[in-house]
C-alpha cells in the first residue's frame, strides 16, 4: 500500500536524500526533459494560447469568487439528474461518506469488498485508500502508474505520472515480484518494453474491471449549470471504472467547478496540451447524473473541502485553487527536477504543491512550512501554467506568513499564527524584501515579480531558505555537478561556511 | 449544523472581500481566442481530421456511402474478428456482407461476455478536426458506453462532411451535456511510463475510423 507522509522530514533534509539518488534523479530528469519540449511544441500550434489562458484563469477566478453559488447550482443539478450529493468538511468525513456508500452498495460476496479506482488527486489527499482497507474494503488504483505505485508499496511522486521517478526496469520488476499477490501474474519473460509493460497491466486489472461492483473516482471539472462531470485520461481504466459498475462515488474537491457548458472549450483546448503535450488525450468522459441502461445506475457526488474554504479566505493564495493539475509546474521546475517528488511531504509535488500543501494543511508542521521555501523562483512555473497561478507570488506570500505570522484561516475559523521557530532570521531578510515590494520607486509596472524577487531579494536567505535561495541564478542545466553544486550551497547550513 | 452548512458558510465567510455587484459572468470572461484555428474549406477540415486522428495512430479509411459496407466488410474480415457487436440503431445495411456473427448488444449484457466480442462497429455525435477526435453521445447508432469499450477493435464511422468540425467550441456546441459523452482522441494509450507514448492498454487497442460520404472514394468538394 501507499505509505504515509506522517514524520515525513522537512523539505530541504528529504530533498538532500532525494539527490542523492542517481537513479532517481535519473529518471526524472529524462521524463521532464522529454514532456517539456513537446509540452513546448502542443502549445504553440494554437496561436491563440494567451487568450485561452486569461479565458481559463479569469473562469475559475470568477467560480472562486461566486463558489456558494455555484455549488448550490452543483447539487441541484447533479440532484435533477439522479445522482446525490454529499458535503464532506474534511478528509475523515470524506473516507467516511464513501465507506459507507460502498458498503450500502455491498450485497455480501467477495466482489463487494473491493473497488476499481480512477486515479484521482482528491481520494489521494484524503488517504481514501487506507480508510477504505481498514474497513475491509479493497480499492485498487487501475491508471498504470497508480498501480505501479501501488504494487511498488510506494508514494506517488508526480501528478499526472505518480511513478515518475521508476524507470522501466523498475518497473518489470515491480511487476514480475508483486502481481501474483494481487490477482493475474505478470506474464513469464515479461521484458522491460513499454507496451509490454502496458500489456502487462491489461491483463492484469480486465478481470477486476470486469467483475466490480462500484467504481471510484475524482473529476477534472464539473459543470454547474448541466450537473456534467469530466474525466479527462489516457488508458481507459477511466472509462471503464466510469461505466462497467452498478455504482460509482466521485469524490471532487469543490474547486473543480466551472459555471457553464461552453467553459470547457477552455479546458479542453488548455489542460491535455500542458499535460501530455497531446492535442487531446486519447479518452475524456463526461456524464450527468445517471443515464438508463447505459453506465451506473446509482451515482453519488461527494464535494469536498478539506482545506479548500481556508485556502480560499486568503487572498493572495486563493488563485492556486486555480489550478487544473496539468503538472506543467513540475514538469519544468528545476528544483523539482533534482528534489523529486517524495521530498514534498505531500500528494501535490512540485510548484504547486509548495503554495498548496501549506494552504490546505496550514504551515504548522516542519514540512509544510518549509515548502514555501522549495523553490528558487525562477518563474518557469508561471510562464507554463494554463491558469496563470503566480506561483512565485504566492510562495514569497507564504514565506511571509511562515516568517512574520499573521492572520489566516484554519477549520473555519481566523486565528492568528505565531512566527514559526526557527525562523527569526528570514524574518528580517523577508523585511527588507517586503520593503522593496512595497517602495513604489523600486519596481516598474508590469514587472514579473520573479524577476522582481531575484533581483532584490538578498542573494542568500539564511536557515531553511539558504539551500533554495542559492539556487536562484542556477541556468536551467547546471553548470556543475548537482552533487558539487549541494555541497557548496548547503554545506553552510552545517557551519561550515 | 450539516457539513453542507458548515461548508457553505466557511465559503461566505472567506468571500467577504468579493463586493456584491461584481461584475457578472458575461462580463468576468473575455473570451478572445479562436472559434477555429485558421481558415478551413470544408475539405481541408476534412483532411486535417484524418491527418491528426492518423498522428494519434487511428487507422483512418474514407469511402463513398455505396461503398462503406464492402469496407466493413473487408475490415473486420482483415482484423480476423469473428464476431461483431453492434448498436440498435446502425443504419441497416452497413454489415450487409460482413462474415463476422452479429451480436446485438443486448444480447452481450454482462461485461464478461462482451469481453468475448471480437470487434465493434459504430458511427458518431461529431467529429473534432484540429484535434483528431470522435465523440459518441449513446444515440442509437452508437449504443451504450460499454460496447465501444470492452472489444479490443473499434470501427467508428463519421459521415462527411456533416459530423465534421474545426475545434472543440463548435463541437460543444454540438453536444447535449444531459447524454453520455466520450471523445475518443486514438486508441488507448499511456504515458505513464518514463512519460512516453505507448498504444494500447485497457480500452480498443485498434481504433479504426471510416470517413464516408461525398464522392467516390470519399472525398469531398472544396
Ligand atoms: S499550478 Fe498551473 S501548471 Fe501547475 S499543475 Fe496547476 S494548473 Fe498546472
Amino acid at each position: 500500500m501507499s505509505g504515509t507522509y506522517l514524520g515525513m522530514p522537512a523539505f530541504p533534509e528529504a530533498a538532500r536524500k532525494a539527490v542523492g539518488d542517481s537513479t532517481l534523479r535519473g529518471n526524472l530528469r529524462h521524463a521532464t526533459h522529454t514532456i517539456r519540449d513537446k509540452r513546448a511544441r502542443a502549445v504553440a500550434e494554437l496561436d491563440d494560447w494567451a487568450a485561452l489562458r486569461e479565458a481559463g484563469k479569469q473562469i475559475k477566478d470568477h467560480t472562486l469568487r461566486h463558489l456558494d453559488r455555484y455549488l448550490v447550482q452543483v447539487e441541484e443539478a447533479v440532484t435533477a439528474a439522479g445522482g446525490t450529493v454529499h458535503w464532506a468538511a474534511d478528509a475523515d468525513e470524506a473516507n467516511e461518506i464513501v465507506a459507507r456508500l460502498v458498503e450500502e452498495a455491498g450485497g455480501g460476496d467477495s466482489a463487494e469488498h473491493e473497488v476499481v479506482k480512477v486515479k484521482s488527486m482528491a481520494t489521494q489527499e484524503i488517504a481514501l485508500n487506507e480508510a477504505l482497507e481498514a474497513r475491509g474494503v479493497h480499492a485498487y488504483e487501475t491508471d498504470l502508474a497508480e498501480l505501479i505505485v501501488q504494487l511498488g508499496r510506494d508514494r506517488p511522486s508526480h501528478i499526472l505520472v505518480p511513478a515518475i521517478h521508476r524507470n522501466r526496469g523498475e518497473i518489470r520488476d515491480i511487476f514480475r515480484s508483486e502481481m501474483s499477490e494481487w490477482g493475474r501474474p505478470a506474464p513469464e519473460n515479461l521484458t522491460d518494453t513499454p507496451a509490454e509493460l502496458a500489456e502487462a497491466a491489461r491483463l492484469h486489472l480486465r478481470e477486476k474491471f470486469l467483475r466490480a461492483r462500484v467504481g471510484i473516482s475524482g473529476a477534472n471539472f464539473v459543470v454547474a449549470e448541466t450537473g456534467t462531470l469530466v474525466v479527462v485520461e489516457s488508458e481507459g481504466n477511466g472509462r471503464m471504472c466510469l461505466t462497467l459498475p452498478e455504482t460509482l462515488i466521485s469524490v471532487v474537491g469543490i474547486e473543480k467547478i466551472v459555471p457553464r457548458w461552453q467553459d470547457l472549450e477552455v479546458f479542453l483546448q488548455t489542460l491535455p496540451r500542458s499535460s501530455t503535450a497531446e492535442r487531446m488525450n486519447p479518452y475524456t468522459s463526461m456524464w450527468t447524473g445517471t443515464t438508463d441502461e447505459d453506465g451506473p445506475r446509482t451515482f453519488h457526488l461527494v464535494l469536498l473541502d478539506n482545506g479548500r474554504t481556508d485556502t480560499l479566505a486568503d487572498e493572495v493564495g486563493r488563485q492556486a485553487l486555480r489550478c487544473i493539475r496539468c503538472s506543467a509546474c513540475l514538469n519544468v521546475c528545476p528544483v523539482y527536477e533534482r528534489a523529486g517528488g517524495h521530498a514534498y511531504g505531500s500528494v501535490y509535488p512540485g510548484p504547486i504543491g509548495a503554495i498548496l500543501s501549506p494552504q490546505l494543511r496550514g504551515t504548522g508542521s516542519d514540512v509544510d512550512a518549509s515548502l514555501p521555501y522549495a523553490s528558487s523562483l525562477c518563474g518557469a512555473c508561471y510562464e507554463v501554467c494554463p491558469v496563470a497561478i503566480d506561483i512565485p507570488e504566492v510562495l514569497v506570500h507564504l514565506r511571509e506568513r511562515v516568517v512574520q505570522g499573521g492572520p489566516a484561516v484554519r477549520h473555519g475559523n481566523r486565528v492568528v499564527l505565531r512566527p514559526a521557530k526557527g525562523h527569526a532570521a528570514e524574518r528580517a531578510a523577508m523585511r527588507a524584501a517586503q520593503w522593496a515590494f512595497t517602495h513604489p520607486g523600486v519596481l516598474r509596472t508590469g514587472q514579473r515579480l520573479a524577476s522582481r524577487t531575484r533581483r532584490l531579494h538578498p542573494r542568500t536567505l539564511p536557515g531553511p531558505g539558504r539551500a533554495w535561495s542559492g539556487s536562484r541564478d542556477l541556468p536551467p542545466v547546471p553548470a556543475e555537478p548537482f552533487r558539487d553544486w549541494w555541497q557548496r550551497t548547503h554545506g553552510g547550513k552545517d557551519g561550515s561556511e | 449544523m450539516s457539513s453542507r452548512e458548515r461548508i457553505l458558510g466557511r465559503v461566505r465567510r472567506a468571500l467577504a472581500d468579493v463586493p456584491a455587484d461584481e461584475v457578472p459572468y458575461e462580463r468576468a470572461v473575455a473570451r478572445e481566442y479562436a472559434r477555429e484555428h485558421g481558415r478551413r474549406s470544408v475539405a481541408e477540415t476534412v483532411d486535417l481530421l484524418a491527418e491528426n486522428l492518423a498522428d494519434y495512430r487511428a487507422i483512418v479509411h474514407r469511402c463513398a456511402d455505396g461503398e462503406l459496407p464492402g469496407l466493413l466488410a473487408r475490415l473486420l474480415a482483415a482484423h480476423g474478428s469473428r464476431n461483431v457487436v453492434v448498436p440498435p440503431g446502425l443504419p441497416p445495411g452497413w454489415l450487409e456482407g460482413a462474415g463476422a456473427e452479429i451480436v446485438h448488444d443486448r444480447a452481450a449484457d454482462t461485461p464478461q461476455e462482451l469481453d468475448r466480442v471480437d470487434s465493434v462497429v459504430t458511427g458518431c455525435a461529431v467529429a473534432v478536426a484540429e484535434t483528431g477526435t470522435i465523440v459518441l453521445d449513446g444515440s442509437p447508432d452508437q449504443g451504450r458506453r460499454r460496447i465501444t469499450l470492452v472489444p479490443d477493435h473499434h470501427i467508428c464511422v463519421v459521415r462527411v462532411p456533416d459530423q465534421v468540425v474545426g475545434a472543440v467550441p463548435q463541437a460543444l456546441g454540438r453536444l447535449d451535456p444531459a447524454r453520455p459523452l466520450t471523445w475518443i482522441s486514438g486508441p488507448s494509450a499511456t504515458s505513464d511510463i518514463e512519460l512516453d507514448r505507448v498504444e494500447g492498454v485497457h480500452g480498443p487497442r485498434t481504433l479504426e475510423v471510416v470517413l464516408a460520404g461525398g464522392g467516390q472514394d470519399g472525398r469531398t468538394a472544396s
